[in-house]
């Protein structure tokens, strides 16, 4: 069927300027520009990747919006006008990469921190230490000591080091290629953070780094083996993801190479599915019977973390994951990035991040059990300042995917899915996989995080604390900005302009 | 020293005025005799007044324990009350939840520039068996404390300790002590407070020490981590309703040394942690120790500029925030430890001492009764 679709994207090219050296040619990983006798973009195909802009030397090609207009429809807008054109022409569920990308409120950019003045003084962070450290785990009510008051007789459950609280979000090898697998452990070991393995197992020239994965069991249950379970960090149960809940995962069989059939353990070319649920987790239970299959495993020395999305009733589900015996919950916000999901899922299912986790923490907190797990979320965590709120608003600490991939290169084009990323992050593909060079990739990660890092020290600075669990929970720093009252009462915040 | 002219326009006269200095915050003071010798009240009250310019007259008070030996066993209540109804009310339910085996008012001394004080009564209390089925007696009078200060109206517990009372108010301290006729009580451990209000309106209830059992606190600075150590002590049923950051410490204090049992310098060392830099460098036990405090601690961590002296019966605890934001001297002369907000305030009472001392950043000095002392 001839498509009727307009092209999303010009590729417009300074033919004064342009040499023709070709460079745009070879580093379109979406054929959208071709040579005949000169540079000739094919528009309908371009996704906006940035590629031949960045690489074009003389800096001859821009890349506009197609300014084809549509008939103005508040109800009807050119984007939904577009996939019924897409789907009246392929009959098939659109796909898509990355988070959500639709206008929904952004309960981080409602939400301001306080400062010292006068009364408190704000501390230097320049001059005075300024501690970021965070330990993962499961904490006891209190610690005991022995009757002569001297030595410690509590034995706390395993706890992982965290230098900053960032580490990075499950992206799997398979989703993602194994030079950015190589480029997140080699940052995460440098920042004394964690890289997750996400659920396409663990890759053999990764295992220097395992102290610093987090490897994760699947519904595919990918490369899990007992060896799998002890080298890491700790291991992450995943129930779900923020992007696409409820939904499994597909990574099509062109994509299951050589190595990543190995690292999977599944024959070469088969498509790799996930199921939606775990087929042994149908209940609360079989899920603590997961976690302490796995603890048994691993001789009680890593912490079990369980991810799941944040839908509606988050907060009663993360109650039972904590008491069903995991150490840690990872939940993840509707916003969340995916190597690919359908978009009727990405872009309406499940609930903000933010919201989630004041639910969660405050929902533990009532119960009486916020200790015995930490809170990492997710899903759409951009900048320093969302680490911070996150943290005031109960978290123990952040987990970044998009933020990472756009920091070695990712254009948040969204074509995950086609493995043709120009940039060599979401492909399999030997010449576009080259294209990322890991040790520079981690380079700017660890950039990435020191910046924050400082960032972070200085607005504790200003809030006068010294030590960021002063700041965990501290939602008393925080007020709320043009939210509604109900909102609010969920954040558990005040109104800007409110006093103590 | 604005406020002062506000508030207290005799004691501004033109002539002191070139004088003045911005003042810095609050006073405290402490003293205790290890050998539980009994001190009447002059003493302190001439040590917190040597630091007049640190208050402005919004608010003092004391705390002084072994002043009722002879109803040592039952819980003394200071009470508050802004009118009539209030005392029938919480008496109302005095009748309820205790044995009331005395009340009286609380002596006072009317003349000395005092004005508006609430209704002072004091009460002899004991819990009665058949509550503590299920609950030890702390908790018991704890909740019933925290029951009284959060629903009835216009009525505070100012003290509920055994053998022990705060006396507080709005006022210098100095004007507060010999309002309360301090003279006439003898204590093993005096602390005392003036206060700087910032954060907090002046009003009786609100003035130092915040008390809870026989925990009492005066503090000088501000928690800036009092929205996570609120929430960390509500997990354990305490209301924090005082909208003060002091009344904190109280509670973290009974929380971790009374119900979780951590003996006091493992206490002292989850409020003010040493840094990770310092851990790392620990011998192993230690370091296994202090790890583990910051790790299930961390939301009890005080963050933010403070010096505070804790008194209870066993003795009295001095500490300072983890960089020393606020001033703290110790000394000590024979069977007496001396803690306050600076040195001039303890030589006036002790002018000749055997050690003086500037405690250093997070270390706690931890004065304890001879354990033959009843
Ligand atoms: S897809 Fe990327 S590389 Fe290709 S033309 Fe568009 S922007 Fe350039
Ligand atoms: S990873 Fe690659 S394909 Fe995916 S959004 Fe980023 S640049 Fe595009």
């Amino acid at each position: 069927m001839e498509s009727q679709l307009p092209a999303e994207f010009m590729v417009n090219v300074d033919h004064e300027r342009c040499r023709r050296c070709k460079r745009c040619v070879i580093n379109c990983s979406f054929s959208a520009i071709e040579f005949k006798d000169k540079v000739t973009p094919n528009h309908r195909l371009c996704v906006a990747c940035h590629r031949c802009a960045t690489f074009c030397p003389e800096g001859a090609i821009t890349i506009t919006e197609n300014p084809l207009e549509y008939k103005y429809g508040y109800n009807w807008t050119p984007e939904i006008r577009k996939n019924i054109l897409k789907q009246a022409e392929s009959g098939g569920i659109i796909l898509t990469g990355m988070g959500n990308p639709r206008p929904y409120p952004i309960y981080w950019d409602h939400m301001l921190i306080d400062a010292c003045q006068v009364t408190n003084p704000s501390i230097d962070p320049l001059r005075e230490p300024m501690e970021l450290r965070t330990y993962l785990g499961a904490k006891p009510e209190c610690v005991e000591f022995d009757s002569e008051h001297i030595s410690l007789e509590t034995e706390l459950a395993p706890q992982v080091k965290l230098d900053i609280p960032v580490v990075f979000a499950a992206m799997s090898y398979g989703a993602i290629s194994l030079n950015a697998h190589k480029a997140l452990a080699m940052a995460a070991k440098r920042m004394g953070t964690l890289m997750n393995t996400g659920e396409g197992g663990l890759h053999e020239e990764l295992a220097s780094y395992t102290d610093r994965i987090i490897v994760q069991v699947a519904s595919g249950r990918f490369g899990v083996t007992s060896k799998y379970l002890n080298n890491s960090a700790l291991v992450e149960i995943k129930i779900g993801q923020g992007a696409k809940p409820g939904i499994g995962g597909h990574l099509p069989g062109e994509k299951v190479g050589e190595d990543i059939s190995k690292t999977r353990m599944i024959p070469v070319g088969t498509d790799a599915l996930s199921p939606a649920p775990h087929h042994d987790i149908y209940s609360i239970e079989d899920l603590s019977q997961l976690i302490y299959a796995i603890k048994e495993t691993t001789d009680y020395k890593k912490p079990v973390s369980v991810k799941i999305a944040a839908v509606h009733n988050v907060a009663a589900i993360a109650s039972g994951i904590v008491r069903a015996g995991a150490d840690i919950v990872m939940i993840d916000g509707f916003r969340g990035g995916t190597g690919a999901a359908p978009m009727v899922i990405r872009d309406h299912v499940g609930i903000p991040i933010e919201l989630a986790l004041a639910a969660v923490d405050e929902r533990l907190r009532q119960e009486g059990i916020r200790n015995r797990a930490s809170i990492l979320v997710g899903g759409s965590i951009r900048q320093s300042a969302d680490v911070v709120k996150a943290i005031a608003l109960g978290a123990d600490a952040c987990v970044i995917g998009t933020a990472s991939l756009i920091a070695m290169g990712c254009r948040v084009c969204q074509k995950c899915y086609t493995g043709n990323c120009a940039w060599g992050i979401a492909t399999q593909k030997p010449e576009l996989v080259r294209r990322l060079n890991p040790e520079i990739a981690a380079d700017r990660l660890c950039n990435l995080l020191t910046a924050w890092g400082h960032e972070i020290q200085e607005v504790l600075g200003s809030l006068g604390i010294n030590a960021i669990e002063s700041l965990r929970g501290s939602r008393e720093r925080l007020r709320g900005v043009g939210l509604p009252q109900e909102a609010l009462d969920i954040l558990g915040i005040k109104h800007a302009g409110i006093g103590q | 020293m604005k406020c002062d002219g506000l508030m207290n326009p005799e004691v501004s006269k033109t002539s002191e005025r070139v004088h003045q200095r911005i003042p810095s915050g609050c006073a405290i003071s402490g003293m205790m005799s290890e050998e539980g010798r009994r001190i009447d009240g002059r003493v302190i009250i001439k040590s917190i007044a040597c630091m007049h310019d640190r208050s402005n007259g919004l608010g003092g008070g004391f705390a002084a324990y072994g002043i009722y030996p002879k109803r040592k066993h039952q819980y003394a209540f200071h009470m508050m009350y802004d009118n009539v109804e209030a005392k029938e009310a919480t008496e109302e339910i005095f009748k309820d939840i205790f044995n009331v085996d005395m009340d009286e008012p609380i002596p006072t001394h009317r003349e000395n520039g005092i004005s508006n004080p609430p209704l002072l009564w004091r009460y002899f209390l004991e819990a009665p068996e058949n509550k503590l089925e299920f609950i030890s007696e702390r908790d018991y009078v704890m909740k019933m404390v925290m029951r009284i200060n959060s629903e009835v109206e216009g009525a505070f517990v100012a003290s509920s300790g055994k053998n022990m009372g705060a006396f507080k108010g709005v006022g210098y301290p100095e004007d507060i002590g010999k309002f309360y006729k301090l003279e006439d009580y003898s204590a093993y451990i005096w602390t005392a407070h003036g206060r700087f209000p910032t954060n907090t309106p002046g009003w009786w209830g609100g003035a130092h020490p915040f008390t809870l059992l026989d925990w009492s606190v005066v503090h000088n600075g501000e928690i800036s981590s009092y929205g996570i150590n609120k929430r960390y002590l509500e997990m354990y049923g305490y209301r924090l309703e005082l909208r003060t950051d002091t009344e904190v410490i109280a509670y973290l204090f009974d929380l971790l040394v009374r119900r979780h049992k951590l003996p006091i310098d493992k206490a002292v060392m989850s409020l003010a942690s040493p840094f990770w830099k310092d851990i790392d460098r620990m011998e192993p036990e230690q370091k296994k120790i202090a790890t583990a405090i910051r790790q299930v601690y961390g939301s009890s961590l005080l963050n933010g500029p403070f010096s505070i002296i804790l008194g209870h019966s066993r003795g009295m605890i001095g500490l300072n925030d983890r960089i020393k934001l606020r001033p703290m001297t110790a000394a000590r002369k024979d069977d007496m430890l001396y803690m306050a907000s600076e040195e001039s305030a303890i030589r006036e009472i002790a002018p000749d001492l055997d050690e003086v001392w500037s405690p250093r950043a997070g270390t706690a000095v931890i004065g304890t009764l001879k354990e033959e002392v009843e």
